[in-house]
């Protein structure tokens, strides 16, 4: 508590309106700027500016979180989009403001935590403040008559008070103790350890790396950049830190509420895998699931979405087989009405590509054609087909979920509707004009793996750890101040014993003096008053 | 099926029971403002006693007769009449709280046996048990310290909280999803209701605190405010409850933050509600750093709280309700 006064004195003895401020010079007004920093009204507006700051990131869409609803939102507001991205509404937590305001906070609290350091340590060696020339004038006091006893009240007092963790100093007629000095530690080491929290994330943000990839069941991952659909990493990233482990899953297992309460929430999600250490290396099967990541070397392999990919054959206008496999199809809904391309670039003489519908509960019905439910009860696949010329292959990349319709041509029959194509698992179709056909032969799932390291998390859990440890003794730990005096001439001496409490919202100060003054006056009649 | 139906009948009863409580409570209130209002020198001194013991002794002073307001009884028998009738609703009101509580313990014991897991997997499971530690923690307070003038604020907190549960919030007994399927559903919801239920309560307090000091300034303390212990008392006991659900609160953050690095791979994610428990968090270390801080003493620091508490609500009725986010969990 008189820590933080000091600090409060610091601030307000270089107040603003003090008429020798010009005087101060550069390194006066960098000492100004600082004592002003680490005031604890600075400290106080700075934490409200941040409880501020950070409100607007939960209530407008962030580009980290769905990139997709940023975009959605600039196409709905005009006006507004733009501005809100010129202020980096849509990445608070990364905006310069956000950052300014809690690094002021933490130059904030560096200034107070130093200062208080210092203090602490000449704190813990100095000896309990001497004995205040009258006791009764304490919060709490107690005084016993001992009548003539002998000089040993004062060591029984030292010893009850050490027995009760005081810091006791004895000093002529009087001994004076302290007790508490954890409270100070606690806060010191909740601030500090805040310090070394923000170094961890720091630490994470800066060598760690986090990716995404989409597995078809049967199918594998190998750690490298090519093989993530999409990755960001800190600066000090290199990507020879990228273990060279790989994954397989060998199957998925999903199940969905069938229950009429929350009918088709999910309740299982378990992907048993084969994980190959390093090439080379013995496989070992491991189990995936929601809250039981792989942890490869300082690799953690996350298991964070699924869905479905129906599994067609295409065959061009020649017969021959222009496509065969799985196609991933990304989930729209909560039932997994499925969106995605089958691209058959090879198919001859003309390419042919489908815009493709995957329902793993289908229903037809006026909404057009949707699912009902999340597994796969009655899967079927509905499409609508282009064609066109052969193109040349650029190797540019481009997006497999979605078909972008440049040089190719919608399929329609003879009236000028679209073709569209409906298909249960087994069942296949001849197009019209003898383009081709397209089979769906049946459908797996894709499991969507996140492949991460965040090296500074040990560190920032240790520091949590310590801070909240802390915190505790910060709150909890009671700082008291005892005297006992013997007082008077033989014959009518008297115990005076004198308490204070140096942290408020505490109890039972005046009981324990009381008790401190019968017992250091035992065996003798007590009359605490 | 059976257990879950014995379970809303209990949770549905105990909000009726807990709404029975607070009239109860409002009629022990009302009938105190008949009790004799004594000299301002004379309350202060009795203030300085309520500082000192936390139980209110019922002002009954019929040498006081000379100092009535109108309205107030008329002679000392009048006056213990009515102390009397005080004393029946107050007890009335402890005594129908028990009973909610006993009725929406049974109601969460049985929702647990009906769902064969911990009964706080959504909104509404998490409001009734929050409700359980609110009112529990004020039973064992009226039983070791006497703070029945806590009754009014806290049953009618705990009507409005389990009538809300038992019609807005009602989803009936399903499973979890499998992001709920963790060691960690135990230890953070649980820590999350408990320093809730201690925000809830220090709010309260601290809303007490301020009617109780603008009516001390204004020399205006008679009826139910009398009966309150002094401002200052209120503050120490709404900073002792805020200074415990503060670091359980750090935990409960930190413990989300370790179960989000297990379940979604990432500690910290900004998601609403993970960014609304760091805005709570952070209002509140802002109470408790204007606590030791000259000129945010006492309304300013009782101001912050409230608006924590505000924060606190917001980031389980609006973030659950309004925003969508990875903690979805209302199933509404």
């Amino acid at each position: 508590m008189t820590a933080i006064k000091t600090r409060e004195s610091a601030a307000g003895s270089k107040g603003p309106d003090r008429p020798d401020l010009p005087k101060l010079g550069w390194r006066g007004s960098l000492r100004y700027l600082w004592t002003q920093l680490s005031s604890m009204r600075t400290a106080l507006i700075l934490l409200f500016a941040l409880a501020l700051a950070a409100i607007p990131g939960s209530l407008v869409p962030q580009r980290r979180i769905s990139p997709v609803r940023v975009s959605d939102f600039i196409n709905e507001h005009p006006r507004l989009g733009p501005i809100y991205d010129r202020v980096g509404l849509f990445s608070v937590y990364t905006s310069p403001w956000f950052s300014a305001i809690y690094l002021l906070l933490f130059v904030s609290l560096v200034g107070c935590i130093i200062p208080r350091v210092g203090m602490y340590a000449r704190a813990l060696r100095a000896r309990p403040p001497r004995t205040p020339r009258n006791l009764a004038r304490l919060p709490a006091y107690a005084m016993v008559d001992i009548a003539d006893q002998d000089d040993g009240v004062l060591g029984r007092a030292a010893a009850a008070l050490r027995q009760r963790h005081y810091r006791v100093d004895t000093a002529g007629d009087s001994v004076a103790a302290e007790r508490g000095y954890l409270r100070e530690a606690g806060n010191l080491v909740f601030h500090v350890s805040l310090v070394f929290v923000l170094v961890g994330v720091a630490i994470g943000a800066l060598w760690g790396f986090r990716g995404t990839s989409v597995v078809v069941v049967g199918q594998g991952f190998s750690n490298n950049l090519t093989q993530f659909d999409d990755f960001s990493a800190g600066a000090e990233f290199s990507e020879a830190d990228l273990a060279p482990f790989s994954v397989t899953v060998k199957d998925f297992d999903v199940r969905f509420e069938t229950g009429p309460v929350q009918r088709g929430a999910a309740r299982l999600f378990r992907a048993n895998v084969e994980v190959t250490e390093r090439p080379g290396a013995a496989p070992r099967r491991e189990v995936l699931e929601v809250n039981t990541p792989l942890r490869i070397g300082g690799t953690t392999v996350h298991l964070i979405g699924h869905g479905y990919a129906p599994k067609v054959t295409v065959k061009d206008a020649q017969g021959n087989v222009a496509f065969s496999g799985p196609v991933v199809m990304l989930p729209q809904d909560g039932n997994f009405t499925s969106v995605g391309a089958i691209k058959a670039p090879d198919a001859r003489p003309e390419r042919l590509a489908f815009e493709a519908l995957f329902l793993p509960t289908a229903v037809l019905d006026d909404q057009g054609p949707h699912s009902v439910f999340p597994d796969a009860l009655n899967p079927a696949m509905f499409a609508n087909v282009w064609y066109g010329p052969p193109r040349v292959e650029t190797g540019k990349p481009e997006n497999v979920y979605s078909l972008d319709p440049t040089g190719l041509r919608q399929l329609r029959q003879a009236d000028g509707q679209p073709v569209r194509i409906a298909l249960k698992v087994g069942d296949g179709v001849t197009l019209p004009d003898g383009k081709g056909s397209i089979q769906l032969d049946g459908w797996v799932r894709w499991v969507k793996l996140q492949i991460g390291d965040t090296p500074g998390v040990p560190i920032s859990l240790i520091a949590l750890a310590f801070a909240v440890t802390g915190l505790c003794l910060s709150l909890f730990v009671r700082p008291r101040r005892v005297w006992i005096r013997v007082r008077g001439e033989p014959g009518h001496r008297v115990v005076e014993v004198g308490g204070l409490d140096r942290a408020d919202a505490r109890a039972g100060l005046t009981e324990d003096v009381a008790e401190l003054a019968a017992e250091v006056s035992r065996p003798e009649d007590v009359s605490a008053t | 099926m059976r257990y879950e139906y014995y379970s809303n009948l209990a949770l549905v009863s105990s909000a009726v029971v807990y709404m029975l409580a607070m009239f109860a409570h409002a009629a022990e209130w009302a009938a105190a403002r008949r009790l004799s209002v004594k000299e301002p020198a004379e309350r202060e001194l009795v203030n300085v006693a309520a500082a000192d013991n936390v139980r209110p002794e019922l002002d009954v002073h019929p040498e006081l007769e000379g100092h009535r307001q109108p309205g107030s009884a008329s002679g000392p028998q009048d006056q213990a009449a009515v102390s009397r009738r005080v004393e029946q609703f107050g007890r009335m009101g402890v005594a129908l709280t028990i009973i909610g509580f006993l009725l929406s313990v049974a109601g969460v014991v049985t929702r647990a046996l009906a769902a064969h897991r911990a009964p706080w997997g959504n909104m509404f499971e998490f409001t009734v048990m929050a409700m359980v530690f609110i009112v529990g923690v004020y039973l064992i307070m009226v039983w070791r310290a006497g703070v029945r003038w806590l009754g009014l604020p806290v049953t009618l907190l705990a009507a409005v909280g389990n009538g809300l549960a038992v019609t807005v919030f009602y989803v009936a007994v399903a499973p979890l999803v499998p992001a709920l399927h963790s060691v960690w559903f135990l230890i953070h919801i649980v820590a999350a209701a408990i320093s809730g239920a201690a925000f809830n309560v220090g709010g309260v307090m601290s809303i007490l605190y301020l009617v109780k000091k603008r009516a001390e300034e204004r020399d205006n303390v008679h009826g139910y405010l009398e009966r309150l212990p002094s401002s200052r008392k209120i503050d120490l006991i709404a900073y002792r409850f805020l200074a415990f659900a503060f670091p359980l609160w750090t935990f409960t953050v930190v413990a989300g933050a370790i179960w989000a690095e297990y379940a979604w791979g990432r500690y910290w994610g900004w998601d609403p509600k993970e960014t609304w428990a760091l805005v709570t968090w952070v209002i509140y270390a802002g109470y408790l750093h204007a606590r030791s801080t000259a000129g945010w003493r006492g309304t300013r620091a009782a101001v912050i709280a409230i608006v924590g508490l505000a924060s606190f609500w917001f980031n389980f009725v609006g973030i659950n309700l309004f925003v969508s986010g990875l903690h979805s969990y209302a199933g509404i």
